[in-house]
């Protein structure tokens, strides 16, 4: 019997274990990683936020967009939708991954780490590429001046946050997926994308339809993008609006993270 | 004699309207080498993930170590090394990360798992290839790594499904030599198969299963000799020609199994037998005298062979 084998210490720290394997496969795709989450955004901000920017500007100067800059507008959007993208990377594929195309799950299951710290474990780390692209990308708004130092750099946690509730619900559903195809279609087209466009990302939302409106209020992004707005500008939220952004985000993030780990272990106990 | 490592009484499982085990019973002592044999969908792999704590049980009793594995799993886990019938090797690390991330999950320090990696690249005769990508290896190559895996917390138990299933022969010959070498060093091993050489080879005792149920349990030789007789003839006539021959053949010998292709009879003398058949002037075009095996048991126990 190997008596070097502490499983106390496993129940505590095992998805901090499952985390750091998962940084060790993250780390061999740095550079896509660096590619998708920092160049990614930043090519949207330099061809709309500059390129559109003169078109808006040049005809309303910036009454639309709370009178502040159209790129500053849409950046703390952007930085959002950063960390929603590469925190969905990472609760997406490596779940795949991890339940059906190379099983690794099984695999770290059938050790005394549980369903619930590989759910645990997968998020933390898919957080923490959030951490990662966030924090450089709010580093490259300083330094081309599209936001001035201080209270804005509340728009990091802001955007790990829309990253963190978005990847709890992506978590539960990739635990789910049997058929990768329909998953990825269904998700990327329908879900993602409009989220992106009908988010309040580029325009305010209050400028759409009725109709539409509610795709932005279902979206963390939209959320996180309201509350970015008001810590990286004056944008005149009031405080139970605030609290309101908080809470959605917070309640998306606990409600996803308890269905993943039903799933994760429903799923690995068949 | 001390208590079971493991024991079952009673093992059902059901997945909906279908029994996949049936009511089982059996124990493993340590230092054993214990087999499940039976064909594919016999209820091998369904008692192999409820005997690695990772699955559910119907009903019935099952203690490993001393412990209900449904209840305690982290720590039935804790000592049990699990060797799946699909590698599921992580392919975009190298051969000793994978070692090592798994010792991790034990709880294993950082110097322990190091110093292990070393003993187990030698087990697994992958030394040269310890920074090699694992997608890069072959498959035979893998499933070493997976044994290898399985070893990294000094398991009291290691639990192989199906460990030489879609390896070539040379790459089954060497695997069979490791785990004859574990087998030599005292680990209790638990394996499941249909391969009846494989049983042979590796196990101190098993149990024939079909359709979910136990046939019968014994040493591999126990059972031959309870279940078959001393020799094999084989005889063939031709696939056309096989059944009539085969009423005749009735009288001249007690048991036989008529299959598509060839008839077996069993008997103590099996040269004697074909020379009786050669004075009833029925010539076979082939003739083959040997041993008993399992399969001859399974047949037996079932009136099917065990890959069909």
């Amino acid at each position: 019997m190997n008596t070097g084998i502490d499983v106390v210490r496993i129940a505590r720290f095992g998805a901090l274990y499952i985390a750091a394997a998962r940084f060790r496969s993250m780390f061999k795709w740095r550079t896509v990683i660096a590619a998708v989450d920092i160049g990614n955004p930043l090519f949207y901000l330099i061809a709309i936020g500059i390129g559109i920017g003169v078109l808006v500007e040049n005809n309303s100067g910036t009454s639309g967009t709370s009178g502040i800059k159209y790129i500053a507008f849409i950046a703390p959007a952007l930085l959002a939708s950063s960390a929603i993208t590469g925190v969905m990377d990472e609760c997406v594929f490596p779940v795949i991954e991890g339940f059906k195309w190379r099983k690794l799950f099984y695999a770290q299951n059938a050790t005394p780490i549980t369903g619930k710290q590989i759910a645990i474990g997968v998020y933390l780390a898919a957080l923490s590429r959030a951490v990662f692209s966030v924090v450089i990308y709010y580093l490259l708004l300083l330094t081309f001046n599209v936001v001035d130092f201080g209270i804005s750099i509340l728009i990091v946690p802001i955007a790990i946050m829309a990253g963190g509730s978005f990847g709890a619900v992506m978590l539960y559903f990739a635990a789910k997926v049997e058929k990768e195809d329909y998953f990825f279609n269904i998700i990327g087209r329908l879900i993602v994308m409009p989220m992106f466009l009908f988010s309040g990302t580029f325009f305010p939302l209050s400028s759409m339809p009725i109709y539409l409106q509610p795709i932005g209020w279902i979206s963390p992004l939209w959320h996180a993008t309201e509350l970015g707005r008001e810590a990286a500008f004056e944008y005149g939220l009031s405080p139970l609006v605030i609290t309101t952004h908080l809470l959605f985000l917070t309640a998306v993030t606990v409600v996803g993270l308890i269905l993943s780990i039903g799933q994760f272990e429903r799923r690995l106990a068949k | 004699m001390s208590n079971p490592l493991i024991c079952v009484r009673g093992l059902t499982k059901k997945f909906g309207d279908l029994t996949a085990v049936d009511g089982v019973n059996f124990e493993v002592a340590e230092g054993e080498s214990f087999g499940l044999l039976g064909p594919n969908g016999a209820g091998k792999s369904t008692i192999m993930c409820i005997l690695a704590a990772t699955s559910t049980r119907t009903s019935g009793t099952v203690e490993i170590l001393d412990k209900d594995p449904e209840k305690f799993g982290p720590l039935v886990r804790a000592h049990l090394g699990v060797v799946p019938q699909q590698d599921n090797l992580d392919g975009e690390l190298t051969v000793s990360e994978n070692l090592f991330i798994y010792g991790r999950y034990f709880g294993l320090s950082k110097k322990f798992i190091n110093n292990k990696i070393e003993e187990l690249l030698e087990f697994a005769q992958l030394q040269e290839k310890r920074d090699v990508k694992v997608e890069a290896l072959s498959g035979g190559m893998k499933r070493r790594l997976t044994i290898a895996r399985g070893l990294v917390s000094e398991p009291d138990i290691l639990l192989l499904d199906e460990p030489t299933t879609g390896l070539d022969p040379q790459a089954r010959h060497i695997l069979w030599d490791r785990l004859f070498r574990l087998k030599e060093q005292g680990v209790t091993l638990v394996l499941t198969t249909h391969f009846m050489d494989e049983a042979e080879q590796l196990c101190d005792r098993l149990v024939v299963m079909d359709k979910g149920a136990i046939m019968a349990q014994g040493s591999p030789a126990g059972l031959i000799k309870e279940y078959s007789s001393k020799e094999v003839l084989e005889v063939r006539f031709g696939s056309e020609r096989n059944a009539d021959v085969a009423l005749v053949l009735r009288n001249i010998c007690e048991r036989m199994e008529v299959l598509p292709d060839r008839i077996l009879m069993y008997a103590d003398d099996g040269e004697k037998l074909l020379e009786e058949i050669t004075v009833l002037k029925l010539h076979p075009t082939t003739s083959l005298v040997r041993r008993s095996s399992l399969e001859d048991v399974f047949l037996r126990l079932t009136g099917r062979t065990l890959i069909e």
